[in-house]
């Protein structure tokens, strides 16, 4: 492609941050230094173009060492990936996580979703505010306009951080929640829950603060040749010819490359994640997973039964509690085998869909195109939710097995764990979980003797609820806008990089190890017909003990919140958000309706991603309702007119109804805004945008003093 | 049938099509597969409002100003991609169909500047839309403000306005001005930019939401991108915020006026490919050029020579001098 580069070089220092990914620069065609060779071919084609997949982790490369990404940054991508600028431009600001204007290497998070607010997210927001300023990535003052970037400029003191009101980040069961994310050498975090504003807003550490504790976990070992790979995932990367030209990006002598990044005995020392496994000083170090699991050591949990009980970064503990058990026998049904026990199973996916799982890996697996890929959506961002995050920091092992399995039955080589970029625990957890596995020979050529080969690379998102649609999420692996596509064709004809997949939620793909180990027809006996299984449930807001709850389907929603202790406060539940943002409330008199799908249908609700969030009556629900219309507002991709325009209008008119300036027109406009919504979307976001202010107007009379408004009611208003 | 519609002409013909039938509105229709909704709506004359589709370029169903219901799909379908399947049944004038229509001819009026965009008003009074009901519109933003906009951040504001996506044109070569007030984001430019015809990519779609906008890397003004003046967006743009620098001019000036123009397609001269060119001519002065898109070889576009180069033909470069700058076209132009 002839395409039209900025000339400005990058610092060196984000020119080794893209490198240490990429590996150097080949030529003088992607940015590296003119030779006489250079003058005499020209790079092009698919080649150059094959590795576009690699644009999202080039740009959290930059933003993880420098915390933005600057113009010359973007510029040295683009020649490094063939990619036109302004298509680079619009990747980098469709994610929030990602800003292309200079900032401090420190961003806090404040969650200001539905589950913090509550329990008192205004409260930290307030006082976070108070410390750090406004938030949010406005221009702010720093160093004078054109002022030169100096060499190193990225560590000069500047204002100490910079903070983000942020969508759900998944840690409901400790509301109020923060996230810190520091750029640097090695990136660092700190998770707050519950958060104090004095603890997320300490004073930064020095530049680069304790370099000598990142560099002796070797890191940069060989910066000459060639940077250490920040993750044993990408280290086959120059090698690889891309995804798209029939040839995986695993082969034999890729997965033997591999190896020698990993320790041969037992994955310890453990194998360099992307984040410092030293969490940055201030909040108050992060409880262990089984923390969140109230049930945790109960002997009749099936899911959770390992978290507490077999330590999460190590593969012989994991052995040792029955792991890889499946795998063995999947191995032995052979690939239709699994497929069968899955759909005797009665397996439903655990997104929120309800698709039968059987079905979609049949439908994969018999398309005669390859190569077939496996996508395992972790990019859990429903607010409410964070059963995904509890599974994978509480049992990594058992998401890489079940992905194996996966692939195994639908004919993948290449599997790609898609993990949302707010949860960096989950991530150093699974990247740990991956190295070993390769270094034992569970994933890679030859799988267990068994001649199949498979592998598992992670991608980080980057802040956009959007790439958990299905389809959205292989535009933003494939390196593209993370923009839902039109279906049909639907993955499994038409999937990552074009060729048929299957995308499946993290908690259905663990649910295929107790299927394997007992067998399809045992675990359809668990819960009802129609809902098989064990199910997950997020519960949290005013409930005694919050946390992640393994019961049978068919259990009441009374007995779950039982289960959770009652509510905290004694007050009984006001109201109950079932399926999260694009979910339904129910009221505190209606808990008596069996939890499948059938029966939450039949109660007029939905289980979506199994949200339990429990309001009492001293929770402002009109400013939830806000909350949800703005984080749909947020999290649009933008694409389709309803969606786009159809939730700023929502939320207008909730602030104007919340606010007390109704003019008496909301209520109708809300409703024949959201049903054009749910008509007209291209996707779910757009299509359940409305469902949760729908739930609330209709069920708990939210508003309901302003339904008949008369025609005075503006006049009333200040 | 889409084939019906473009001239007779030695077109290459592709493989015999088997034919399907549908029900369109009650109506038994057979239409060759692979065939979408929309093409069999064209073929018996039932009118379908679009305007993010193009007929040169793959559908993007971004606007949904087309959609049909087709029996039992729980959503509506956009008309201007779905395929049809043999027994298909698809209403195009349901009441959830005029529904949806009205609504998104709502919200793009109330947000966007429609004024400049063909049929619109036509469609407005059809589905009875009412592009004001959503209160006072909000100020335009300040140039450049939208574009400095940060992914999933906003300011609510009190709801009392509606916010729309008006700010000032961005004016800043000498051939074509940008009026991004008047974008309804269907992203046909870019794809005209981009792979489906120049290969330019010197545009893309950055940010998210409402605050998606068209835009060089960085915001870059044109002479600084990549773009080579090809206009090929402004040949695919349905809204007119992609327009001659005459024609912004004329419009500013109140003189555009196109009852008082003529159509003239030619051949261009420049060179030896022979791509038509369809001169706009008003007040004997070319104001603007465009394309056939039937013509089977270039399909509506041009380079910036058939399309910017027009200006030896008249007397000089009056128009251009009006503006106080040289008249010759972007420094690149040579």
């Amino acid at each position: 492609m002839d395409l039209q580069h900025l000339e400005a070089p990058p610092t060196d220092t984000e020119r080794a941050a893209v490198d240490a990914l990429l590996g150097p620069a080949g030529s003088a065609w992607e940015g590296g230094d003119r030779t006489e060779g250079d003058l005499r071919r020209a790079d092009g084609g698919h080649a150059a173009r094959a590795r576009r997949d690699l644009l999202l982790p080039a740009l959290h490369a930059v933003n993880d060492r420098i915390g933005w990404v600057s113009e010359e940054a973007l510029g040295y991508i683009c020649r490094r990936l063939t990619v036109p600028p302004a298509e680079a431009y619009g990747v980098a600001t469709f994610y929030s996580m990602l800003s292309l204007r200079e900032r401090p290497r420190r961003q806090v998070h404040v969650c200001t979703d539905i589950a913090c607010t509550a329990r008192g997210a205004r409260r930290l927001r307030a006082e976070v505010a108070e410390r750090l300023g406004e938030p949010g990535h406005a221009p702010r003052s720093g160093p004078p306009e054109g002022a030169a970037r100096p060499e190193g400029a990225e560590d000069a003191e500047g204002p100490a951080a910079t903070w983000a009101e942020s969508p759900c980040l998944g840690l409901c069961e400790r509301a109020p929640a923060a996230l810190v994310l520091e750029a640097g050498e090695r990136p660092r975090y700190a998770v707050a829950a519950p958060a104090t504003a004095e603890e997320v807003c300490g004073a930064p550490a020095p530049p680069d603060a304790a370099p000598g504790v990142s560099d002796a976990s070797g890191a940069f070992t060989d910066p000459a040749a060639r940077p250490a790979p920040a993750g044993a995932d990408r280290t086959d990367r120059t090698d690889r010819t891309g995804p798209a030209d029939g040839t995986s990006g695993t082969n034999g002598s890729n997965g033997a490359h591999r190896l020698n990044g990993a320790s041969p005995n037992g994955g310890r020392p453990a194998p360099r994640t992307t984040f410092s496994p030293d969490p940055l000083p201030g909040p108050a170090p992060e409880p262990p997973p089984e923390a969140s699991v109230p049930q945790a050591g109960d002997p009749g949990l099936v899911l959770l039964r390992r978290i507490g009980t077999a330590d999460p970064e190590d593969l012989d503990s994991y052995r040792a509690h029955g792991g890889y058990a499946a795998l063995r026998r999947a191995l032995l049904l052979g690939p239709s085998g699994v497929i069968r026990e899955v759909t005797d199973a009665g397996l439903a996916g655990r997104g929120g869909a309800a698709f039968p799982t059987g079905r979609k890996w049949a439908a994969t697996a018999q398309r005669p195109e390859t190569p077939r890929y496996l996508v395992c959506n972790a990019d859990e961002s429903e607010p409410g939710t964070f059963k995904d995050r509890v599974i994978m920091e509480g049992d990594p092992f058992s998401l890489v097995e079940a992905m194996t399995i996966a692939g195994y039955a639908i004919g993948a080589r290449t599997g790609y764990l898609y993990i949302r970029g707010e949860y960096p625990r989950a991530l150093s957890r699974l990247e740990n979980a991956i190295a070993q596995a390769r270094a034992r020979g569970l994933l890679g050529s030859d799988v267990l003797g068994s001649g199949f080969s498979f592998d598992i690379e992670i991608r980080r998102g980057a802040g956009a609820y959007i790439c958990g649609e299905e389809t959205a999420i292989f535009n933003s692996i494939e390196g593209l806008r993370g923009e839902p596509r039109s279906k049909p064709p639907f993955p499994v004809e038409y999937g990552l990089f074009g060729r048929p997949t299957a995308v499946n939620n993290v908690e259905t793909l663990v649910n295929v190890l107790p299927i394997l180990q007992m067998g399809g027809p045992a675990y359809a006996s668990i819960g009802v017909p129609g809902s098989t299984g064990p199910k997950l449930y997020c519960v949290s807001g005013t409930v005694a003990r919050p946390g992640v709850y393994e019961l049978p389907f068919g259990a009441t929603l009374r007995e779950l919140l039982e289960l959770a202790g009652g509510s905290a406060s004694g007050r009984a539940p006001r109201a109950v958000l079932l399926g999260g943002a694009a979910g339904g409330f129910v009221r505190g008199d209606e808990l008596d309706f069996p939890l499948t799908v059938q029966g939450a249908r039949d109660a007029g609700t939905t289980l979506g991603s199994g949200v339990v969030l429990v309001f009492d009556d001293t929770v402002d629900l009109p400013a939830v309702l806000v909350r949800i219309a703005a984080f749909f507002r947020d999290e649009s991709c933008g694409q389709c007119v309803p969606c786009r325009v159809g939730t700023v209008r929502q939320e207008e008119a909730l602030v104007r109804l919340s606010g007390g300036t109704a003019t008496g027109t909301e209520l109708p406009l809300l409703r024949e805004v959201g049903e054009a919504m749910r008509d007209a979307s291209i996707c779910g976001l757009g299509q359940t945008a409305w469902n949760a202010v729908e739930s609330a107007i209709d069920r708990l009379g939210v508003f309901a003093e302003t339904a008949p408004a008369s025609p005075t009611a503006p006049e009333e208003a200040p | 049938m889409s084939t019906a519609r473009t001239r007779v002409a030695p077109v290459p013909l592709g493989l015999p099509r088997r034919l399907v039938d549908i029900t369109l509105d009650g109506e038994q229709v057979r239409v060759p597969e692979d065939s979408t909704i929309l093409d069999a709506c064209g073929a018996v004359g039932t009118e379908v409002p679009t305007l993010c589709y193009g007929d040169t370029l793959t559908p993007r169903n971004a606007c949904r100003v087309c959609v049909v219901e087709v029996a039992g799909a729980r959503t509506l379908a956009p008309a201007c991609s779905r395929k049809v399947e043999e027994g298909m049944e698809v209403r195009t004038d349901s009441p959830r169909v005029r529904h949806s229509r009205r609504l998104v001819l709502e919200l793009l009026g109330s947000s966007v500047d429609l004024s400049t965009t063909p049929g619109v008003a036509e469609w407005n009074e059809r589905y009875g839309a009412d592009p004001d009901r959503f209160g006072p519109r909000a100020e335009p933003a300040p140039l450049g403000e939208r574009d400095a906009r940060h992914a999933g951040e906003h300011e609510a504001g009190d709801g009392s306005a509606a916010a729309t996506v008006e700010q000032p044109a961005k004016d800043d070569n000498d051939l074509y001005v940008r009026d991004y007030a008047k974008c309804i984001m269907c992203y046909k430019c870019v794809d005209a930019c981009g792979e489906q015809w120049q290969n330019t990519f010197a545009i893309g779609v950055a940010g998210r939401g409402f605050d998606a906008r068209i835009s060089t890397e960085h915001d870059v003004a044109l002479p600084d991108s990549a773009c080579v003046y090809c206009g090929n967006c402004i040949e695919v743009c349905p809204t007119g915020a992609l327009s001659f620098t005459t024609e912004f001019d004329m419009r500013a000036e109140g003189t555009w006026d196109e009852s008082r123009q003529t159509r003239t397609t030619t051949v261009c001269t420049y060179c030896g490919v022979g791509c038509n060119v369809t001169l706009h001519v008003q007040e004997n002065e070319i104001v603007k050029v465009t394309s056939p898109h039937d013509n089977p070889v270039t399909h509506g576009n041009l380079c910036i020579k058939g399309r910017f180069g027009f200006q030896h033909v008249q007397r000089d470069g009056e128009r251009a001098d009006r503006r106080g700058r040289s008249g010759g076209g972007p420094g690149r132009m040579g």
